[in-house]
């Protein structure tokens, strides 16, 4: 480490750009999260190697140019995004760039943690909206610095000198490598704005499309989840989850289990209920510890368990179904009045046609590919855990709580993640390796086997809906009452009860601020099975309804449901939403419209197959689904699938593609098979067989994406093709077939009105 | 003196310890090198491979095998390593993920046409889908999209279209190629 002293400049009140004393000539630029008195970060806490890169950018005397990751990669893409944004203002030569999934960035303030990367948030749709605004001045500042060692290397003005793949051009032609300047723009003070981000016209990496960074790490096998960590001296530990969240345990026995060669211990574990849900083990459990994995399966099949239910064991999910379908068809009032625009009594009373529909939506849950796992490794004054997360800031303050430690004693790392879809925003299993790993004073390894994964998941609520229109003679809509009820994904879990809501439905969502008189309510329901953020929520089970609901008024009013779908949107205009920004109109006529004309709208009327369509909006995207399908005896033919969207800039037009292919495939496979159910309030589903993905078979062959070129801010995009797949699905089965399915998953239901 | 000799000098070996009889151990075969494992016969390939030998590419998804991300190449053909106990590949040859590339670094054709079309979701189960795909292409060297529908792996992220590009692009010979 070098003596060069630190600084630091203003982004805003609560960001800082820095430049960080480097190990060996290396230049290095970060930034952090601080109050405007903190002093400078020590260099100290800035190791050399992977895990601890403690900045952003990181220009290597050998040309090499490390990027760090800060939010989890959970196949979303932003390993390879995000530093993509910081590599174009950098200029730098991709082909030199490696990606260093950035762990937990926290530093001591006073016994507080203090976040030195910022937003650190994977999957929830945020990451590009945020390094849109705080990362591309990283990357301009490294810029900066190098170019102001080239004028002084190469004794012209900084107007003389432009960058190209990491290297620094004069005007006569001279040549400065970033290598070669690292050393230098580390010891050069910073100015005291932050320098001027590209203009659009000079994006090299922006807009281009370019392959995920781990790509050949990951065929080759030698991409590292959390799940391969290796630590010699860990012990494998598997759980034997109690089937009642709230039940207890009765009656153990396990000497059988201890008799196995390789088993070490058998021990107990139980939530703590005083804690928010996701911090705390989800239910009870026995683990099994083992020399390794093998040994610790076998253990726990000779476990002898018996389990004691709790005040849960009476519920079912077709109960819940009856009391949620009573509660949105009565007359009582709502839990919470969501919106309430206009006089929707009234514009009922001057109807000259109304429509009512309910839908019901399924239990779900995420199973992820790679299962939770946790290694956790606890020492009197230092943690290291290594956990597949989507929220690194959570798992560190389970770890905090439970080991009491300092925020700079705790290490968070975070390799790349095998999908979440909100599932890794809980943190039980980390509660539960790091209790493990202090009770057996050693390293503990966690594994959950794929039964577990579903059978004790924070859920998805099933949910009821039920949508009312009125149209006036001109058939317009004029009025829109719908009614929701679920329960809740927020509950126990420190937020005040009026906003309950806000996990279930939109306040903006569609036909907000597009019809005059609209009331949305939402009735809460109860259930001790655990609930939890789910990928798309709450708009997956809100657009099925309503676009389902707009093809149905389209049907009862014999006309083709894309017109009115374009009446309903009307001109393009901005309309101010209540959670901020707007919707444009012009752009989501657009994205419907696109894929209208891809799949051929114009034979919607006399296609054997049967055509469907939707669009959605979500925090500023655009996005709309055509579908082709053919009945096939019982089988049903998903022929063609198009899907625009509207994302406002697009980083990477290969990832988006990505993104959009795969959010669809989600959508489509969760619409047609999956649904989870549960009895005497033990979960009925227990693997792949019962919880039935969709098979390639199944799929169909390719989705055809339009992505809308725009100069919009960059919106985020990782669930925003979850929505209208299955509400566009369903409408074109009821063109092949009449059948309108109002209940998913869509294959049982058709099977059963067929 | 004596005391200083045994010390430093190993003392002469007892005649009562008798050389410990060569243990009976399943030879195997994973990615041409040799190992003979003398531990539980019934272990399934997947730990073998996972806690033993630390070959972590290939995964664990399901006590079954379902999902597809413990296929391995047994004689050059895709087999789940969950599903297959070690004594059942004494003497058998095992490819896994690590395996699939030549020594100098030069990727298998579906590696690379995995890389051409991005065929990633997370990359969990990626290793899953390699095998299975060139089990497939072993069988078919031109698989029709009936084929390719008879792949028995699962994703929850979606990459199904973009391993089916990936598969048609390995049998027009255009992995690598733009």
């Amino acid at each position: 480490m070098s003596d060069i002293p630190n600084d630091t400049i203003r982004l805003s009140r609560r960001r800082f750009l820095q430049v960080l004393a480097g190990g060996a000539g290396a230049l290095m630029v970060g930034m952090r999260v601080a109050r405007a008195g903190d002093a400078p970060m020590p260099a100290g806490l800035l190791g050399n190697n992977f895990y601890d890169l403690g900045a952003y950018v990181r220009i290597d005397p050998d040309g090499t140019v490390l990027i760090g990751a800060r939010d989890p990669d959970t196949g979303t893409g932003v390993a390879t995004s995000l530093p993509r944004i910081i590599a174009d203002e950098l200029d730098a030569d991709w082909s030199r760039v490696r990606v260093v999934p950035l762990g937990l960035g926290v530093t001591d303030d006073n016994g507080q943690p203090n976040w030195t990367y910022g937003r650190q948030l994977g999957g929830m749709g945020g990451s590009i909206p945020a390094a849109w605004n705080d990362l591309r001045p990283v990357g301009a500042l490294a810029r900066w610095l190098l170019v102001q060692a080239a004028t002084r290397r190469l004794g012209v003005s900084a107007e003389q000198l432009r960058c190209e793949d990491g290297v620094v051009i004069a005007q006569d032609g001279r040549r400065a490598s970033y290598a070669s300047l690292a050393e230098d723009a580390s010891k050069i003070a910073l100015p005291s704005r932050a320098p001027a981000v590209k203009t659009a016209d000079r994006y090299k990496f922006i807009g281009h499309p370019v392959g995920d960074v781990d790509a050949r790490g990951i065929v080759t096998g030698l991409t590292r989840f959390a799940i391969d960590e290796a630590d010699g001296n860990a012990l494998i530990a598997v759980l034997a989850h109690c089937p009642w969240p709230d039940g207890t345990i009765d009656h153990i026995d396990y000497t059988d289990a201890l008799a196995v060669k390789g088993v070490i211990k058998v021990l107990e574990l139980a939530p703590d209920s005083h804690q928010p849900v996701g911090s705390t083990p989800i239910a009870p459990s026995v683990a099994v510890l083992a020399e390794n994995t093998w040994a610790a399966l076998q253990g726990r099949q000779k476990l002898k368990l018996e389990w004691k239910a709790g005040p849960s064991s009476g519920e079912s999910s077709a109960t819940f179904e009856q009391d949620a379908t009573t509660l949105v068809g009565g007359k009582g009032d709502p839990t919470s009045r969501v919106r309430d625009d206009g006089d929707v009594d009234d514009a009922s009373k001057k109807a000259a046609r109304r429509v009512q529909a309910t839908y019901v939506q399924p239990w779900l849950a995420h199973i992820t590919s790679e299962p939770m796992n946790c290694l956790a490794h606890i020492e009197k004054d230092h943690a290291t855990v290594v956990v597949p997360t989507q929220a690194p800031q959570k798992a560190y303050a389970v770890v905090q709580r439970l080991t009491g430690l300092s925020p700079s004693q705790i290490d968070i790392r975070v390799p790349r993640v095998g999908g979440g879809y909100g599932r890794r925003l809980d943190h039980d299993y980390v509660a539960e390796a790091v209790m493990l790993a202090k009770a057996v004073d050693r390293p503990v390894r966690l594994i959950w086997t794929r039964e577990q994964d579903i059978a004790h998941d924070y859920y998805r609520s099933g949910s009821v809906h039920q949508l009312n229109a009125v149209m006036d003679r001109k058939r317009q809509i004029t009025g829109w009452n719908q009614r929701m009820a679920s329960a809740s994904a927020l509950v126990h879990r420190g937020v005040p009860d009026n906003r309950f809501w806000t996990s279930e439905i939109h306040v903006d969502q569609l036909p907000a601020t597009l019809v005059p008189n609209l009331r949305s309510d939402w009735f809460a329901m109860n259930s001790s099975i655990p609930r939890g953020t789910m990928r798309g929520m709450p708009h997956l089970s809100n657009a099925f309804a309503v676009e389902s609901f707009i093809d149905e008024i389209a049907h009862s009013m014999k006309e083709d449901p894309l017109d009115t779908q374009l009446r309903l949107i009307g001109e393009a205009r901005q309309l101010p939403l209540s959670a901020g920004g707007s919707l444009d109109t012009g752009r989501l006529a657009n994205v419907l419209k696109l894929v209208a004309d891809r799949i051929n709208w114009n034979n919607w009327l006399h296609s054997v197959n049967g055509l469907g369509i939707a669009c959605w909006h979500v925090n500023g995207a655009y996005v709309a689904h055509a579908i082709e399908v053919a009945m096939q005896g019982k089988k049903l033919l998903i022929q063609r699938v198009v899907c625009a969207v509207d994302v406002g800039r697009v980083i990477n037009p290969q990832g988006l593609q990505n993104q959009i292919e795969g959010a669809t495939l989600d959508a489509l496979s969760t619409a047609l098979n999956l649904a989870i159910t549960f009895k005497d309030g033990q979960i009925q589903q227990h693997g792949y067989k019962d919880y039935p993905l969709a098979s390639m078979a199944q799929l169909p062959d390719a989705i055809e994406v339009i992505a809308v070129p725009s100069d919009s801010a960059p919106a985020g995009a990782s669930f925003l093709a979850m929505p209208t797949a299955a509400p566009a699905l369903a409408n074109a089965v009821f063109r092949a077939t009449a059948v309108r399915v109002r209940r998913l998953p869509l294959m049982k239901e058709l099977m059963r009105l067929m | 003196m004596v005391l200083l000799q045994a010390r430093t000098v190993p003392a002469p070996p007892d005649n009562a310890i008798v050389p410990e009889k060569a243990r009976e151990g399943i030879d195997l075969d994973i990615n041409g090198e040799r190992f003979t494992h003398t531990g539980d016969p019934q272990m399934p390939l997947l730990w073998y491979l996972r806690d033993v030998l630390q070959l972590t590419g290939t995964k664990y998804s399901g006590e079954h095998g379902e999902a597809g991300a413990d296929l391995v190449l047994l004689d050059g053909k895709a087999a789940s390593a969950i599903n297959t106990p070690v004594e059942k590949i004494n003497g058998r040859a095992i490819t896994t993920v690590e395996g699939l590339a030549a020594d100098d670094g030069t990727l298998h054709p579906v590696q690379q046409a995995f890389i051409d079309e991005d065929a990633i979701g997370c990359g969990y189960c990626t290793p899953g889908w390699l095998m299975a795909s060139i089990d497939l292409l072993r069988r078919k060297k031109n698989p029709t999209d009936d084929d390719i529908d008879t792949l028995p792996n699962l994703c929850r992220c979606g990459c199904q279209t973009r391993v089916r590009r990936a598969i048609k692009r390995v049998a027009a010979g255009k992995a690598g190629q733009p």
